[in-house]
């Protein structure tokens, strides 16, 4: 640790280092999880991508990192500290939105003379990658971030919560724990201010519901990670019982930013009541997927169209799926919704931490249903009755309905259960796990019906549903299907049209795939 | 002296004092609430969500066992969407678990006219009867997970520590540290866990072998050869390694 003993000292170091540290240009993945931002694109979360060194603080630093931290710690009380964060507008970035500034006071208000803040990077989703980057491509971000928040309510001691699954994640952060200690800049006395904050790493073992702040906290206590009923909520009582303010790695990663450019400059991006910028893991159906960062208010369809560059292989848009596995699909009428924390509540979706799957044509809503509620109910801490037994019912008729043995009453059933889960499960999982189903059946409802009623999987999608067959005219013999098919259903001399055995296909759809001359169709009657 | 709340429970307007749960305050003028894995003597989970109630304003219903008063709630303990899914709860749990030995939960499925099979493609929870010590067996297809016993087991009584939870989703059920037999693990028999068990998931061996058929002659012989035959091996000379 330097032996400083006034910030100033602190202030001259930054420039110090500012001159010295040679400006880069940013790098950017030619084909990986970032590319260069598009048009549409404003990156603040992202700023720091591709042009530091993670590993090294005075890249950081070179980049006014610390900066907002010296000026908090040296010329704003926290309650100013609060007043601008709520100011800016900022919310929680780990699904919910809960006002950030809000949070902070109602924690800082909280009696208590230990308190703790705690930065949610379990990243649950499955496909979500934000939070990941972010860890692995400017930690001290989030750790500022965290101290400037721990200085506002006053806390000692830090979490981050990252999943095991994030090992480079949890490497680069402990490097940048260790450097932003070694320049005083975390631990005791930080920057000669006389404010003592530290922390430190802790992993979970990648269980989902380990994301919900009640479950994340009792892993961190180091029971088995479930939730527990709030109130109280964490601001009050947290960890070990001490009033703890919990955050996504996101909402911290925002904050230097505020502090430096001002309240007004992060309003002014965005929405009246969403501020600022959201990354989004940007996946499925489109030409570019990969980590995107818009500022808040932007339409889904200039996310689709003028970030993503459209649906891949000239295909017909289907729906978007918001807000991971908790989330809803929006379809084709809904791509102009903004997207804003009420107007995609409002649309039967919710912007969750910031997966975002875009499906084409191609794509059965039936079974994108299912497939959701088969990860929640496999995911489901199995603690409250209505999420344990809730979403395994909801599996049970969706696969039924895949499978083409769905019946009269199914559709009326999954409503009852959805509501039912929703309203009274403990913990977030339970209340969010029937938004893929609402949302399917508030805007795909004839692909139900048609699974129920008339035997069809109208995407072509459901295997049970689906016949494959050879238009003989196309075929030209080449034989590639039937060396090809796994279980021997096709025949057919070389050269001569081939046909395909219904009573031997298993529907796996190879063929399908394989065939050179689009001879193979399937059809679904 | 504690402060007094003023709030409405189905029409009635009381006063109880802050701190008291829904459950506690709905009692105190005669209106029950039904429980399942609630507890007088355990901390309170909220985990069967049958005690869930309305409160005007809130999104969710909330669990009575719970939550606390607050001035001027409106709580109702019968309104439509509460009795709705009550029965739908009851409805789950009897789907999937043997509940012919709850006759409180069997009561309310009366009471609330849940449809026993409801879901009668629910997969149900199907374990063996669990043998492995001479004090009580563990019939875990009678469990509904109230968790009661991990929590006398744990902190509400016994500081034993040897069951929890394990698996998740629909395969959550009580378990030992790795599956172990009780006797291998902290376990020392005190029975508290049995003496709170609503469903006969755990229960005395004696009672079990009763209903089994074993005549009461027949037991005390089992149990008293068991005895036996443990005095005379332990009465055995353990040095020196000499084992057979
Ligand atoms: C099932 C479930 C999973 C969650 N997973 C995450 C997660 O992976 N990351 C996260 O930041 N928040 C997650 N949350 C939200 C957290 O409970 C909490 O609201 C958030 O960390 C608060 O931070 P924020 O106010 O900055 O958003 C999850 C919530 C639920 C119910
Ligand atoms: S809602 Fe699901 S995940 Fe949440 S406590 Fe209940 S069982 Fe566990």
């Amino acid at each position: 640790m330097p032996n400083f003993n006034h910030p100033d000292m602190y202030q001259a170091l930054f420039s110090d280092i500012k001159t010295n540290t040679p400006i880069k240009s940013p790098v950017y993945e030619k084909s990986g999880e970032i590319a260069a931002p598009t048009p549409k694109e404003i990156r603040v979360v992202l700023r720091n991508y591709g042009k530091i060194d993670p590993e090294n603080i005075n890249e950081y630093i070179s980049q006014d990192g610390y900066q907002a931290l010296l000026t908090c710690l040296t010329s704003y009380s926290p309650e100013q500290v609060i007043q601008v964060i709520t100011d800016s507008g900022l919310r929680g970035r780990g699904g919910a939105g809960f006002p950030a500034g809000k949070k902070w006071q109602f924690t800082k208000n909280s009696p208590g003379e230990i308190k703790f803040v705690v930065c949610n990077a379990d990243e649950g989703d499955p496909g979500a990658f934000m939070n990941r980057r972010v860890l692995e491509d400017d930690p001290h971000a989030v750790i500022e971030g965290m101290v400037i928040a721990a200085y506002a309510i006053g806390a000692t001691q830090g979490y981050v919560y990252c999943r095991a699954e994030y090992p480079q994640a949890v490497r680069r952060m402990n490097i940048a724990l260790k450097q932003a200690r070694e320049l005083g800049l975390l631990g005791k006395n930080i920057m000669a201010t006389g404010f003592d904050f530290d922390i430190e790493v802790r992993m979970g073992a990648g269980a989902f519901v380990c994301g919900e702040e009640t479950a994340l906290m009792a892993s961190i206590e180091g029971h088995r990670g479930e939730p527990r009923p709030r109130p109280p909520f964490p601001a009050v009582s947290g960890l070990w019982g001490k009033p703890t303010n919990i955050n996504n790695v996101e909402t911290f990663a925002n904050v230097p930013q505020i502090i430096l450019k001002g309240a007004e400059w992060f309003a002014s991006m965005g929405t009246e009541k969403s501020k600022g910028t959201k990354t989004f893991a940007l996946a499925g159906d489109v030409n570019h997927t990969g980590l995107i960062e818009v500022p808040l208010g932007i339409s889904l369809r200039e996310i689709v169209y003028d970030v993503g560059g459209g649906i891949k292989n000239n295909k017909g848009f289907k729906a978007v799926q918001t807000g991971g596995p908790m989330g809803g699909c929006l379809p084709e009428d809904y791509l102009d919704t903004p997207v804003d924390y009420e107007a995609l509540a409002a649309a039967g979706s919710i912007m969750g931490s910031g997966g975002m799957i875009v499906m084409d044509e191609d794509t059965c809503m039936v079974d994108i249903a299912r497939f959701f509620m088969d990860f929640i109910q496999d995911e489901s801490c199995g603690k409250c009755t209505p999420c344990r037994v809730g979403t395994h019912s909801m599996l049970e008729i969706l696969t039924r309905i895949c499978e083409g043995k769905g019946k009269d009453g199914d559709i009326e059933e999954l409503e009852h259960l959805s509501k039912v889960t929703r309203i009274n499960s403990l913990c977030g999982l339970g209340q969010g796990a029937p938004n893929p189903v609402e949302s399917t059946l508030k805007h795909f409802r004839e692909e139900y019906e048609a699974h129920i009623y008339e035997k069809r999987c109208p995407a072509k999608v459901c295997r049970d549903l689906v016949q494959f067959s050879i238009i003989e005219d196309d075929c030209t013999g080449c034989m590639v299907c039937a060396r090809n098919c796994p279980v021997e259903a096709i025949e057919g001399e070389k050269k001569q049209p081939h046909s395909i055995d219904p009573e031997v296909c298993i529907k796996c759809g190879i063929c399908y795939n394989v065939c050179l001359f689009e001879a193979v169709v399937r059809q679904s009657e | 002296m504690k402060k007094e709340i003023q709030l409405t429970i189905d029409g009635n307007t009381i006063q109880v004092p802050e701190g008291t749960t829904i459950l506690k305050a709905a009692e105190s003028i005669g209106i029950k609430i039904p429980t399942i894995c609630y507890h007088d003597y355990c901390t309170a989970n909220a985990l069967c969500r049958i005690c869930v109630v309305e409160i005007e304003g809130s999104r969710t219903l909330i669990p009575s066992c719970v939550a606390k008063v607050s001035s001027d709630m409106q709580v109702k303990t019968k309104s439509e969407r509460v009795i709705k899914s009550r029965k739908t709860i009851l409805e789950m749990l009897v789907s999937s678990i043997d509940l012919s030995e709850s006759p409180e939960i069997l009561n309310m499925i009366d009471e609330y006219e849940a449809n026993p099979s409801r879901f009668p493609d629910a997969e149900r929870r199907e374990h063996a009867v669990i043998d492995d010590n001479p004090m009580f067996i563990r019939d875990y297809e009678k469990c509904i997970l109230c968790w009661r016993c991990v929590q006398v087991c744990a902190e509400d009584a016994q500081y034993t520590f040897a069951i929890n939870f394990s698996g998740r989703g629909y395969e959550t059920q009580i378990n030992t540290f790795y599956e172990k037999p009780l006797p291998e693990t902290s376990c020392v028999f005190c029975g508290q866990c049995i003496g709170v068990c609503p469903t006969g998931a755990l229960k005395p061996k004696r009672e079990w072998l009763l209903q089994d058929g074993y005549q009461p002659e027949e037991i005390m012989l089992l149990t008293r050869t068991q005895r036996k035959k443990k005095t005379k091996s332990s009465a055995r000379p353990s040095s020196g390694g000499s084992h057979e």
